[in-house]
């Protein structure tokens, strides 16, 4: 899968989270650079060139999101946030900040590879065109003709129900926070709001999912927003 | 048995209080002269240095040593602080530095004349405030003081001497001092006056060789001695209440003297407070206004302001409102069980009191066995009946014309009806006007009326007429009739109208009172109470009030305001930080600090000051009247109690409480050790077994252990989330974000996060596509879904159907949760949302679940609850109402 080892910059102060990310990400082949504190992670950054950060937010010298902030004053380098449960501020706070991705403490060794694996296909896809087809399981989106199926079947959606779709779609993998979603999908001059959005993401399930209470394709990030899952081929 | 001690309570709590006093604040000396150049600043120096010898830090704050060489000489050696320059009207002056006094905080501080008057716009009025407030911060304090100068005699010595002095000390602060007396015989203090050793201020030159007399300094000379003497004799009794307890005590005595407005009242207090003084008796002050014949707005104020020198002489005060002055005075004296009556003697001439009566005879013949003491008077005072003073507000010139202009009406009237009305008719549309007129309230313009009304009469109509002259001379006696009848309808219309004016005053007084306390006790809640007190005083004084409380740092807050800016800047702070710690109010209007823009009052509980009130009126000239001020006072000691008895609630619950988070603290500690216990005995096991046989295992062996490892892992995971949250939920730290959402979106989350356990179990979903959305915290909603669903799967068999349903009722969603279980045991259907409640099936969980499930719907303002279904299975119901808000 990796053509050349990726770098992986870990900035986390706990030692055992340390030893079981490097053991793990050194498996899957990738080279693992190790930080503890905030100002060793953005030197770390700089010198390194990592291709994907993984940064939990509590350090003891200064404040994670201080840390995202200046890694995002020079490089574009995905970002993935790690957060305990319960603290979906900083969830929202991290992704408005520029982070890609976050994940929720405790998590899975596959979870954790597969937002790696989305993050790193969207660094590289940057400035690019975009991918014109998005699939997964039986949902089909042409993102060039605006159209979308479900099976054999095409799926007629309203422009909101369609641009929400396209832009999970585009992001694919990704969480989109409710905050980008309600900038973009309405467009320049007009906004919704979090119960129209709701409303809408109730409406599309309903015409694309085969059970909407549980969904194959869009799924719910509580408190912060929607993740279309990562296509298959 | 022990003998019983005869010593009454008071004694002991009075010997208490002094003893704690002593304890907490500084120690006061007082060099006491009969007279200027005695060598009281001489002996204090001398007194002081021999204190610093003694090793003790001592600071001189003012010495005034009036150039005097051996005075000065005494001052080398010791510290001196610098005065502080103050530039009042052009006029240099300096003056003793409080502040920095305070900020160096000796052991000991000189501070020569207590009696002296601070510049406009230093911190207190008087010297002698400063010295309390040194005191009160644990300094002890050396002073001086001339005898003259002493609150309680100083009306006495303006007698000896014919100068009044203006700069006096309560004798409150002589009482709380240690007294040495600086004696110096009269002819030898001449002595050195002649040869020029005592220091004269020029402006007084003359002033002073009035004062210099042998026969003043002789009786000035017997009044220091009798002071200290007092003072001695004080000593002596606290000495013997401590030594002695069964020794006899003669019944107390007690003494009221009765109050009015004026200068000479206060002489009668000043000598009240002697009398007490020399008995040792309590004594109490009393001002009774009679209900029928209201005293004017300025009489009533002078006579509050008798009161509070009353007050601030020791005594307790009442005010009174009785229909029958004597009466009233008399009824109060029996409840009280005083024993002596002090009142003064009128002045009046002798044939008002027999067409009124004495109420000075009055009382000497009803009061029975209490004495009555009866002063000197003033000129027409002292008779309580003289003080009762008619509306005495100047009556614009607008009213005179009015009544000029009610003559003429009249006047025209009778023109109109002469023809056909006798002439003495006539007289009944005068006196018809003087009526009118009088109801206008003011006496002046009423008289004119009379006056005028009789003029016209005889001018227009009595012949011969518009003439002034008078042919028959029965009409003298008619005008004589008609304008005494004139003079008294006016007279008594205005006292009604003034009566019923007072009696307005007092209702609304009494009203506001009450309605403050009515308020406050159905209130519960420091917040609430001060934004009630807030309001309620803001309308009442038409003041932005402000309420400052100690916070969490020790220092003040704001805690309730009823102006725009919640703040204060450093001096309205230093100001009310001053109040609070000395419990005595300052600022506008008062002693202290007169010169700031508010009036600062302490609330005073039962035990200790609770805080500071902060009134400020439109602007300085609608400061409190003296009355306002004890209203205002009243007020904020309601509030204060109100707030002690919110405070003891809280403790109540607070006690409570810690004893039910103990019981909890228990049954958790044995409920979750073993849940914590049982995951990490299988992790460390498995993972230890996986090390000690380092890849001897069979692969198979080997992830069987790992899964274990991880699904423990899991289960530990949860308990502590659940164990976090239930802390947080309990903590009141939760502020629900309440938002409209998907119902169905949020069952979907939670049944992602349970998809590993769910497995193969088959969850039926039923939620109608159409359902609104409801106003709901998701995170925590997610979380009962999760905790139900997950309760459902561990106390079912595998493969047992589980059902989800959602619909609407009565403004509410309903979600119901069904299993085919063993159902819940009928006797456990209530408590299974306690915490820590487990049922007796062997299937485990730490009992939080369904606690936090409960917790959560509760704060949504919704219900939970728990059934058994027919056909068996256990069915949880909960509702959320789909208005928010609710």
């Amino acid at each position: 899968m990796m053509a050349s080892a990726k770098t992986v910059l870990v900035v986390d102060d706990e030692l055992p989270i340390l030893r079981f990310l490097h053991t793990s990400l050194s498996e899957a082949g990738f080279k693992v650079v190790e930080a503890t504190t905030g100002r060793v992670a953005v030197e770390l950054a700089a010198t390194k060139k990592p291709d994907v950060i993984l940064l939990d937010l509590g350090l003891p010298d200064m404040d994670g999101m201080e840390v995202l902030k200046r890694l995002r004053s020079w490089t574009a380098a995905p970002v993935i946030v790690l957060s305990a449960r319960g603290q979906d501020m900083d969830k929202i706070r991290g992704l408005d900040a520029g982070a890609d991705d976050y994940l929720t403490k405790p998590f899975a060794v596959e979870e954790l590879m597969a937002r790696i694996r989305v993050s790193l296909r969207h660094a590289e896809r940057a400035g690019k065109e975009p991918e014109p087809l998005y699939r997964h399981g039986d949902l089909r989106v042409d993102l060039v003709a605006r159209r979308v199926w479900v099976g054999k079947k095409e799926v007629r959606l309203s422009p909101l129900q369609y641009n929400i779709l396209a832009l999970l779609a585009r992001h694919a993998g990704r969480v989109v926070s409710q905050t980008q979603l309600l900038k973009e999908a309405w467009g320049e001059e007009d906004t919704g709001t979090p119960e129209s959005l709701r409303i809408l993401v109730h409406q599309l399930r309903h015409r694309i999912e085969r059970d909407p209470v549980r969904p194959r394709h869009i799924k719910t990030e509580p408190a912060v927003g929607y993740r279309l899952e990562d296509p298959t081929d | 048995m022990p003998k019983e001690a005869k010593r009454s309570p008071e004694s002991f709590l009075a010997q208490a209080q002094k003893e704690e006093q002593r304890s907490r604040g500084g120690r006061l000396k007082v060099f006491l002269g009969a007279a200027p150049g005695v060598g009281k600043t001489f002996s204090m120096l001398e007194a002081a240095r021999l204190k610093q010898r003694d090793g003790l830090s001592v600071l001189v704050g003012v010495a005034e040593t009036h150039g005097r060489l051996e005075t000065q000489a005494l001052l080398e050696g010791l510290a001196v602080l610098p005065r502080r320059a103050v530039d009042h009207r052009g006029v240099k002056l300096s003056e003793f530095d409080l502040d920095a006094a305070l900020a160096r905080a000796p052991a000991l501080i000189l501070i020569d004349e207590l009696a002296h008057s601070n510049a406009p716009g230093s911190k207190h009025a008087k010297r002698w405030q400063d010295v309390l407030e040194l005191l009160e911060r644990g300094i002890d304090v050396y002073s001086t003081l001339n005898v003259q100068h002493l609150e309680s005699l100083n009306d006495v010595v303006a007698q000896i001497t014919g100068i009044s002095v203006r700069e006096t000390v309560p004798d409150s602060v002589l009482e709380r001092a240690d007294v040495e007396l600086v004696d110096l015989p009269p002819e030898e203090l001449l002595e050195r006056m002649r040869a020029g050793r005592v220091y004269i201020p020029e402006q007084a030159v003359r002033a002073v060789e009035n004062f210099f007399r042998l026969s003043n300094l002789t009786a000035l000379r017997e009044l220091a001695l009798r002071v200290t003497a007092e003072g001695v004799g004080a000593v002596l009794e606290s000495y013997r209440s401590q030594q002695a307890p069964e020794a006899i005590w003669p019944t107390a005595q007690r003494i009221m003297v009765c109050v009015g407005p004026g200068p000479y009242s206060a002489n009668l207090v000043r000598a009240a407070r002697r009398i007490a003084g020399s008995a040792k008796a309590e004594w109490l002050a009393v001002f009774v206004q009679p209900s029928g014949r209201p005293l004017s707005e300025s009489a009533r104020l002078s006579a509050v302001e008798n009161l509070r020198l009353a007050e601030q002489l020791g005594a307790e005060t009442l005010s009174l409102t009785s229909r029958d002055v004597v009466e009233g005075i008399l009824e109060l004296a029996r409840q009280r069980n005083v024993t002596k009556l002090i009142i003064g003697k009128s002045d009046r001439p002798r044939w008002r009191e027999v067409i009124q009566g004495s109420l000075v005879d009055d009382l000497i013949r009803k009061s029975g066995d209490i004495e009555v003491d009866v002063l000197r008077g003033g000129p027409s005072q002292g008779s309580l009946a003289s003080l009762l003073v008619e509306p005495s507000a100047p009556a614009p010139g607008k009213e005179y014309a009015v009544a000029v202009g009610a003559a003429a009406i009249a006047t025209g009237i009778c023109f109109g009806l002469f023809p056909i009305l006798q002439l003495t008719n006539l007289v009944m549309v005068y006196l018809l006007g003087a009526l009118i007129v009088a109801t206008r309230g003011f006496r002046g313009p009423a008289t004119l009326y009379s006056l005028l009304g009789v003029l016209c009469f005889d001018f227009f109509f009595v012949p011969p007429r518009f003439t002034m002259s008078v042919a028959d001379t029965q009409y003298i006696f008619t005008f004589i009739v008609m304008f005494i009848a004139s003079y008294l309808i006016s007279h008594l219309t205005l006292r009604q109208k003034a009566s019923m004016e007072e009696a307005r005053h007092s209702e609304l007084r009494t009203a506001t009172l009450h309605a403050l306390s009515r308020q406050l006790a159905s209130t519960r809640g420091v917040e609430a109470l001060l934004e009630t007190a807030v309001r309620h005083l803001a309308k009442v004084f038409e003041s932005e009030v402000m309420i400052l409380l100690p916070g969490r740092e020790g220092g003040l807050e704001v805690r309730a305001t009823s102006a725009a800016r919640s703040g204060l800047d450093e001096k309205e702070r230093s100001v009310a930080q001053w109040v609070f710690d000395l419990g005595q109010p300052a600022g506008l209007g008062t002693q202290t600090l007169p010169v700031v823009d508010a009036l600062y009052v302490p609330l005073v509980g039962g035990e200790a000051t609770m805080g500071v009130l902060r009134v400020q009126p439109r602007s300085r000239e609608d400061r409190l009247n003296p009355e306002q001020m004890l209203l205002l006072e009243s007020l904020a000691h309601q509030l204060a109690l109100a707030l002690d008895v919110d405070r003891l609630q809280e403790d109540v619950r607070k006690s409570q409480l810690r004893a039910e988070t103990e019981r909890l603290r228990s049954s958790l500690l044995s409920s979750v050790s073993h849940d914590l216990r049982t995951p990490l005995a299988a992790i460390i096991g498995s993972a230890s077994s996986l090390i000690q046989t380092a890849g001897n295992l069979a692969e198979k062996e080997a992830s069987e252990l790992l899964v274990n490892i991880r699904n423990e892992a899991h289960r530990l995971a949860r308990l502590v989330h659940n164990l976090i949250e239930t802390t947080r939920l309990e903590s009141a730290t939760v502020a629900l974000k309440k938002e409209p959402h998907s119902i169905e979106e949020v069952v979907g989350s939670a049944i992602e996060r349970l998809e590993p356990d769910l497995a193969d179990r088959k969850l039926k979903t039923l939620i109608p596509e159409d359902l609104p959305l409801v106003p709901i915290d998701a995170v925590l909603i997610e979380q009962v879904f999760v905790n139900l669903i997950e309760n459902a799967l561990r106390h079912t068999p595998a493969k047992s159907p589980i059902e989800l349903s959602a619909r609407t009722a009565d403004g509410s969603l309903v979600v119901e949760l069904a299993d085919r279980g063993p159902g819940i045991p009928p006797e456990d259907l209530e408590r299974v949302f306690e915490k820590f409640y487990r049922t007796a099936t062997p299937a485990g969980g730490a009992g939080l679940g369904l606690a936090i499930c409960k917790a959560v719907i509760t704060v949504h303002g919704g219900r939970i609850t728990a059934e058994n279904r027919e056909g068996g299975g256990a069915l949880f119901r909960f509702t959320l109402p789909l208005e928010s808000g609710s």
